[in-house]
């Protein structure tokens, strides 16, 4: 008896990301696929960042998860095509914004380098996830995690995070 | 095979070495937000050189692991550019115990990041199809840590009297060993002939261009280059690396095969 490829997918519907727990990995991006493998069942995910930390609890969450539910796949991490915010799920981007987390704006569609730079300010306003207004500015470009900026609303002087665009 | 595992080194370890110094940051931040700033910059850059060893490993096979590439090799085996293992203590340093200088550390960040924008952008098109996938995801990174080098280098070199002056100190002290960059190796030489790697040349009036516009804004005078050029990247390093890989290492071969 195998496990079908929606059960799979169902399996791993609302598994949370260890990090922002209430994003599920599907909502991210992260959860790139499910497969038939040549060795059976093929869980595909994709790292965030090349140094994100929580890459391996991810893998294990899936591992144990699965197996909690009897079902047997294994977890392959590709890099290509890298993971961008535009993966996001627009229900995951509306969790990340009642969580207190400004969601990524689209990525700019070419990746020139010289522009990124020279950023248009306009382009970039950020509006604040507590009172909505766009009166905000970044105070650092990192925030708890390399993924996220900290900025401040002017409005309502709340901090917020902000997840870049990536 | 060995074509593209030298050029590969080459790539990690300057991510590990930059990764290592700035995470020296860690606890000791100008304020809370650089802190955290440094330290993330770190972890990208760790885990860049994590897919660049991981990806040597599997091309050497046998019993090749990150492990054995980042924690058991010396100095002499490292490839990374000289400018990166430095302290953040400028033109003092080897002298006196000068503090950590976050001039230094900015603009050496800066120069680096600048450089590695344009680089992993180029490398994107390798025909190593592993090292095109690593460079797409190292790209989105280092856009960051560029801008981020960039912000402070325009407020510390466009800042107070004191830190014009250190940035510039930090300026004249690191650009001449950014002439190791445009200093071909034969790693680079038969890595571009491959398809592998970059010839560097093409990518220098880009360079030049954003270091140009970033330390005009920050009133920053480029210093003219000349005299000795560094050759890290050859495995000929200062005397500084065997600190960094001293501290580096030393828990892993105080207890070879641990694992926690
Ligand atoms: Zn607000």
């Amino acid at each position: 008896m195998t496990t079908s490829i929606e059960e799979t997918w169902a399996a791993l519907a609302d598994l949370a990301d260890p990090e922002i727990p209430v994003i599920s990995l599907r909502d991210l991006g992260i959860l790139r696929d499910v497969r038939a493998g040549a060795e059976g069942l093929e869980v595909v995910i994709t790292p965030t960042y090349s140094g994100c930390p929580a890459m391996s609890q991810i893998e294990d969450d899936i591992r144990s998860t699965l197996k909690n539910k009897g079902i047997s796949a294994r977890v392959v991490t590709q890099l290509a095509p890298a993971w961008t915010t535009d993966w996001m799920t627009e229900s995951g981007k509306e969790k990340l914004r009642a969580y207190g987390i400004a969601p990524p704006h689209q990525t700019p569609a070419a990746h020139n380098v010289v522009r990124f730079i020279s950023r248009p300010a306009k382009a970039e306003a950020v509006p604040c996830p507590h009172c909505g207004s766009s009166n905000t500015v970044v105070s650092s470009q990192f925030g708890s995690t390399a993924c996220k900026a900290l900025y401040k609303c002017q409005d309502c002087q709340e901090p917020f995070d902000y997840f870049k665009p990536y | 095979m060995s074509t593209a595992t030298d050029y590969l080194l080459h790539l990690a370890d300057n991510a590990l070495v930059l990764g290592q110094r700035n995470a020296e940051w860690c606890g000791h931040g100008p304020i809370l937000e650089e802190d955290i700033a440094l330290s993330n910059v770190s972890l990208d850059l760790i885990g860049q050189a994590r897919l660049l060893y991981q990806l040597v490993a599997s091309l050497q096979g046998g019993d090749a692991t990150e492990d054995k590439l980042a924690y058991f090799r010396d100095t002499g085996e490292f490839r990374n550019y000289t400018l990166l293992e430095l302290p953040h203590s400028g033109p003092l340093s080897g002298y006196a115990h000068a503090s950590l200088d976050y001039g230094t550390t900015i603009v050496r960040n800066f120069l680096y990041s600048a450089l590695m924008a344009l680089l992993w952008e180029a490398l994107e098109k390798s025909a190593n199809a592993d090292l095109a996938a690593i460079a797409s995801k190292s790209l989105k990174e280092v856009r960051y840590h560029l801008r981020h080098s960039r912000d402070w280098l325009v407020r510390l070199g466009d800042g107070t009297d004191e830190s014009h002056a250190r940035t510039q100190a930090a300026l004249d002290h690191l650009m001449p060993y950014t002439q190791e960059f445009w200093t071909g190796s034969p790693a680079e030489a038969a890595a571009f002939a491959a398809g592998i790697g970059v010839d560097l040349q093409t990518l220098k009036a880009d360079w030049d261009g954003i270091v140009d516009g970033a330390l005009t804004e920050a009133t920053l005078k480029r210093p003219l280059l000349e005299g000795y050029v560094s050759e890290g990247k050859k495995g000929l390093h200062s005397e500084h690396l065997g600190f960094l890989l001293a501290e580096m290492q030393s828990l892993a071969r105080a207890h070879p095969n641990g694992n926690w």
